[in-house]
């Protein structure tokens, strides 16, 4: 697998990440080493194998339907950009 | 699933006859204290980012723990739903960019969701029934919410809503028509408020629906489909698809082809339009959440979560039309919403069944509804209505006699019996006072009587000047056996 200049674009926007044209191939490189990094993983046989979700069996942990985090709107605001009121301000977006 | 065809479903169009097919994606919000990975509170309303945790607002660092009462919900539903548990589920991140989504991503369920296939069935207004597909059931985040209208250049973003639990309930393409896909939505949302699952509120987003809408000829492969978001409104859902249905159909009969996107229903103006660009397609860029491990539960964990259900709405219709010999659609009425058919039961136990929902459905609801109540708020318990009911199966009353009273005991409250007592609300079933009333009638119509000796559907204006003369409280049946004697009917 490797990826194209139109798909690192594509990634670039959709991470939204601003990205120049002359990085662009750069970048292409870099991408293309990461997979064929991870794509020494390929000569492994994993058929029949269950996926590994944690090294030690472990399940899910569990809150109770309790009500005991929140009414913090000063602190959940406090490093926003902008707020006003408690209310996150952003540019307008309207669709 | 539907396979056969109704012609009285289909569309007609300039070149012919349309088959619309409709798919749903329905969102609930699930009922629990706290959130589905903080503890932070789900109540509606609130201050403005009052309901909001530092996991909520993504601060780094925090990690999502699951509450395990919204997986016992999402099972519940599933159960309603006969559908298949899947005792091994994961979450993964849906990544887009908006500014009510903190954290970048909404934790959802995407290849292995909670619940797989099953089956609702629906009931249409002519009585007919149709077989609903379910497609899947998964677990996943809300969003905040974005103000648009409080300050000229900024929209205000409210985290209230954000990680909420939502079930997404997605159907098979099985609904052939705005009227099937209004009784699903109605059908889904009495299941859940059985349940206990989702209140259903749609006015407070409890409750949204996406709809994919595509049109085909009879008989042809499935058309391009397009989706309507967040249709609020089981009014709006109808409107929404017979707009777009027609909006396709004559892009197509104009030799256009329909474009796969994201459409938006405009109820003032009556139209759907384009949402997104294409650009902006669907690209979610889907992965296992890292954050958490996969939701395992064994067998009994299901097993114990369906011992504790309640009787769903089709097992009551059922068992309604069984014990009580209701016919199919009085038994659909009572059981739509569980307090109703609590109501009914609490006034039909012991009692002719038949009269209760007679009673329940035609004038309680009837009434209720002219005062813009709900049933919760009825003035007349289930208790004074069964006491009415009683007086007209003892004779006491009549049911002329008994709307009065159903009146009085709406208004102004009161035991029945006390009020028929004291009102002197006494059917008469004595013979001889019937008689005379009879009599002085006769005597003072003799034309009359001569008609209704050729014209036997004359009896009627008899038996009405007699309840006149006698207040109403003369039984009607002895009035009509006394006049035909009389007369000299029969």
């Amino acid at each position: 697998m490797s990826v194209d200049q139109a798909t690192v674009r594509r990634i670039a926007h959709l991470a939204r990440i601003r990205v120049t044209e002359d990085e662009v191939p750069h970048l292409q490189g870099e991408l293309n080493a990461i997979l064929d990094f991870v794509a020494q993983l390929d000569e492994v046989s994993v058929e029949g194998v269950e996926p590994m979700t944690s090294v030690t069996p472990m399940q899910m942990k569990k809150r109770v339907d309790v009500v005991n985090d929140g009414f913090m709107a000063d602190k959940v605001t406090a490093n926003a950009p902008a707020a006003d009121d408690h209310f996150f301000t952003v540019p307008k977006v309207v669709e | 699933m539907n396979a056969t065809l109704d012609p009285k479903k289909l569309i007609s169009g300039a070149t012919g006859d349309w088959e619309v097919v409709i798919g749903m994606e329905i969102h609930a919000q699930v009922t629990s204290h706290s959130k589905l990975f903080s503890g932070a509170s789900t109540a509606f309303g609130g201050d403005q980012n009052a309901h909001v945790s530092l996991v909520d607002a993504a601060m780094p660092g925090m990690l999502p723990v699951i509450n395990e009462e919204c997986v016992k919900q999402a099972v519940r539903t599933g159960l309603g739903l006969n559908a298949a548990i899947n005792l091994r589920s994961v979450f993964d991140r849906k990544n887009y960019f908006y500014p009510d989504l903190p954290q970048g991503y909404q934790i959802s369920q995407y290849k292995y969701p909670i619940v797989g296939e099953g089956i609702v069935l629906v009931d249409l207004p002519d009585g007919s029934q149709i077989t609903v597909g379910i497609e899947r059931l998964h677990l996943e985040q809300d969003a905040g919410k974005s103000l648009h209208d409080q300050h000229p250049t900024m929209s205000y973003v409210d985290l209230n809503r954000s990680g909420v639990a939502l079930m997404e309930i997605v159907s098979k393409p099985d609904l052939r028509s705005s009227e099937e896909a209004r009784a699903y939505v109605t059908k889904l949302r009495t299941i859940l408020r059985y349940l206990g699952t989702c209140d259903g509120n749609m006015d407070e987003g409890s409750l949204r629906a996406d709809v994919n809408v595509s049109v085909r000829r009879p008989g042809d492969a499935l058309g391009t489909r397009c989706e309507i978001k967040n249709v609020n409104s089981i009014r709006f859902i109808g409107q929404a698809i017979e707009t777009e249905a027609r909006r396709q159909i004559a892009i197509i009969e104009d030799g256009g082809t329909i474009d796969q996107e994201t459409r938006l229903f405009d109820p003032s103006k009556g139209e759907t339009r384009s949402m997104r660009s294409k650009e902006e397609a669907h690209d979610y860029r889907y992965f296992p959440d890292p954050d958490l491990l996969p939701l395992e539960f064994d067998q009994a964990f299901v097993d114990a979560l369906k011992a504790e259900l309640p009787e769903l709405p089709d097992a009551k219709k059922a068992r309604f039309m069984k014990d009580y010999g209701l016919p199919p659609y009085d038994a659909g009425v009572l059981v739509a919403e569980r307090v109703q058919a609590d109501y009914f039961e609490a006034v039909a136990k012991g009692r002719d069944g038949k009269m209760a929902a007679n009673w329940v459905i035609n004038e309680l609801f009837g009434r209720l509804n002219k005062e813009g109540k709900d049933i919760e708020k009825s003035p007349v318990s289930a208790e004074q209505l069964g006491a009415i009911v009683d007086l007209i199966g003892e004779g006491t009353i009549s049911g002329k006699m008994a709307k009065d009273l159903f009146e009085i005991v709406f208004v102004e409250g009161g035991d029945p019996r006390q009020i028929v007592t004291e009102r002197g609300m006494i059917q008469v079933t004595d013979t001889g006072a019937i008689e005379a009333a009879v009599d002085a009638v006769m005597a003072q119509n003799p034309d009359k009587v001569e008609q209704a000796r050729t014209k036997p559907g004359m009896l009627g204006w008899f038996v009405g000047q007699v309840m006149k003369q006698t207040g109403g409280k003369a039984n009607p049946q002895a009035v009509s056996d006394i006049l035909k004697a009389k007369i000299g009917l029969e």
